[in-house]
């Protein structure tokens, strides 16, 4: 049990390369804390200063209340599962598990126990005499997992355990890792370019990009609202329209020149999640809520609902209906949102 | 795709076959040479049956020798021969497996020079910088002893760089997975590359076996004592007499008991050979 503080970490690479520009988190013992971004934010970098792999440049790393940035990765007391496994290949199951547990000395009787313990948790342990070659990818995965878990350390890191999975074992194993972390109650961190893991697996979700944070804080407040238009474009899927707004005489105005009375002063980009979009014949919209006239210009049904691309205000917009599309391509009607449901952003990005 | 006809498979066939028989019609003949009589050559038609003195020769041959001619009886030289070809093939791959480790996985000043600098001894081989090497060797009063006939030939640039080539397909995940699990670098080395390298050690034996079984102009430089005679250049010695026929059948059946060794190693050791030359999975 431990927690994980970051302190204005920095990581410069030679050539003057910086991957990391200065990032503070405090990760809660027992929880579980997400990174997510897209590729080249510094994410990997960070759990691999954190996990003593990469030296840290600036800044301070502390487990548990203790600074490790001079200790090296066996004496952190973490144990990491890597996104391509990493198993040893020419070692039987048992072996890879046993490994970590044998380098500290442990003896034979208690190592046995552990493995055998943790096997049981994982349903391993039919496994256990097989090498990884003889594995498929989700039990690799479990044994990854596994030889993280018998040495029961500190701190779990997870970097993008997952990425190499099928969809829909993607999906099962994503559960089980919430399950396991917060069964263990080990204080995690996890690293993945995934939303949709990112969003179900937190407690604490740090949204990162160009080496800072973007925003902190619980999935669902980061979802209702975001703190900048590239959160709003990361989190969700499909992402946030963002539609521009220009000032103009009578107020602020979109592309083609609709004029959106419910700007706040200072927006200048209007945000709307296509789930909370709906499209209308006719129909007025609740008081202060939008309404734009709008062309189908594609219907997208996956069954349980329908996404249209829409051309309105001189944009596209994605409408996410449920169940089968009201309309077909072709169609004008009105996309209307609530008032409560829009977002704004300035110039800069940042949330109004 | 070649489609399944008799006659193509016929030609393949006999390509084989044919090619099997030239490579395979010396060792007959040599074969053949080592189980007649002294006087069977005279004649200057070489017989192709087996005559009846198989063991008397070999016999000869393992006993006493042809000490008339200057050459030890072949089982110590044999055991020379073995001594040098174990140490050369162990010293090289011992040598080179740590040097490519140190090359891939630490960071020093002056890494790549040092790599380069072994690489380039590609270009010298033994014949090159006989001179020298002899001069060094017969300073440190290494002739006429086992450690002046494998030591100059341990270094090897060739097995470096084909351990260098393995451990760069080595995933860095391993590495840092060893480093989390708390491996320092030789555990790392002993436990995971070591193991992992085993197929490669294996082919590089056999090749480097063979390479010091084989060696010739080397141990005739430097050896002058018969008790360190080695095996091939010791044939050299019973095929080239002043004044007397040479005695074919005898040298004959020294060159079959020659070619034992290194067909014994590769016929133990094929499979592992095959699979670290070809194998791309680890």
């Amino acid at each position: 049990m431990a927690t994980v503080d970051l302190k204005d970490v920095k990581k410069t690479y030679a050539g003057n390369v910086v991957a990391v520009k200065g990032v503070s988190i405090a990760v809660p013992d027992g929880q579980l804390c997400v990174l997510v971004g897209p590729s080249g934010c510094g994410k990997s970098t960070l759990l691999r200063m954190i996990a003593g792999l990469e030296t840290i440049t600036d800044g301070t790393v502390s487990i548990d209340g203790k600074v490790v940035n001079t200790i090296g990765p066996a004496e952190r007391d973490i144990a990491m599962v890597f996104q391509n496994y990493a198993l040893y290949p020419h070692m039987k199951v048992y072996d890879n598990m046993a490994y970590g547990l044998r380098n500290r000395g442990m003896g034979k009787d208690e190592i046995d126990k552990r493995v055998r313990e943790t096997a049981k948790i994982l349903e391993l342990g039919a496994l256990l005499e097989r090498r990884p070659r003889e594995l498929s990818g989700g039990q690799r995965q479990r044994v990854a997992m596994g030889r993280a878990i018998v040495r029961s350390p500190k701190v779990f890191l997870f970097d993008e355990p997952l990425s190499n999975l099928d969809a829909k074992l993607r999906g099962q194993m994503r559960v089980e890792i919430k399950n396991l972390q917060r069964t263990l109650g080990v204080t995690s961190v996890y690293v993945t370019h995934d939303q949709l893991e990112a969003m179900t697996l937190a407690d604490v979700l740090v949204v990162m990009n160009g080496g800072l944070v973007e925003q902190v804080g619980n999935p669902l407040d980061i979802y209702e609202k975001p703190a900048s238009t590239f959160v709003a474009s990361f989190i969700g899927a499909p992402p946030m329209n963002l539609l521009p707004l220009t000032d103009s005489a009578n107020g602020a105005t979109l592309s083609d020149g609709t004029a959106v009375p419910q700007a706040p002063k200072g927006a200048a980009i209007l945000g709307v999640r296509p789930e909370d979009a709906d499209v209308a014949v006719g129909a007025a919209a609740s008081a202060g809520g939008l309404s734009l006239p709008a062309t189908v210009e594609g219907v997208e049904p996956v069954g349980a609902e329908s996404f249209l691309y829409c051309a309105a205000g001189g944009q596209k917009i994605i409408v996410r209906v449920s169940g089968r599309s009201p309309a077909n391509p072709g169609d004008t009607l009105k996309v209307v949102a609530k008032a409560e449901k829009l977002h704004w952003f300035d110039t800069a990005g940042k949330r109004v | 795709m070649v489609e399944n006809r008799p006659f193509l498979t016929f030609l393949t066939h006999l390509t084989l076959i044919l090619g099997v028989l030239i490579v395979a019609f010396p060792v007959y003949v040599a074969f053949i040479a080592s189980t007649r009589g002294e006087a069977d050559f005279l004649s200057g038609v070489m017989p192709l049956m087996p005559g009846p003195h198989t063991l008397e020769n070999y016999s000869i041959m393992l006993e006493s020798g042809m000490t008339s001619y200057g050459a030890p009886p072949i089982a110590p030289m044999m055991f020379n021969s073995l001594v040098m070809a174990l140490s050369i093939a162990i010293g090289k791959i011992a040598i080179s497996i740590l040097s490519a480790y140190a090359i891939v996985y630490f960071r020093f000043p002056f890494r790549m020079l040092a790599f380069w600098a072994i690489f380039v001894t590609l270009m010298l081989p033994v014949e090159v910088r006989i001179f020298p090497t002899f001069e060094v060797v017969a300073n440190l009063g290494m002739l006429n002893s086992y450690a002046g006939l494998s030591i100059p030939l341990i270094a090897s640039a060739t097995a470096t760089f084909l351990f260098r080539q393995f451990f760069l397909t080595v995933p860095d995940e391993l590495v840092e997975a060893a480093r989390v699990d708390g491996a320092g670098p030789l555990k790392f080395f002993r436990d995971i590359l070591l193991p992992l390298s085993r197929t490669n050690i294996a082919a590089l034996f056999v090749i480097l076996f063979i390479y010091g079984w084989n060696q010739y102009l080397w141990p005739l430089l430097i050896t002058t004592d018969t008790q360190y005679y080695t095996i091939v250049m010791g044939i050299k010695r019973m095929a080239v007499v002043a004044d007397a026929d040479p005695k074919w059948n005898l040298v004959m059946a020294a060159v079959i008991l020659a070619a034992l060794p290194p067909v014994l190693v590769i016929l133990f050791m094929q499979r592992l050979f095959i699979k670290g030359l070809v194998e791309t999975e680890k």
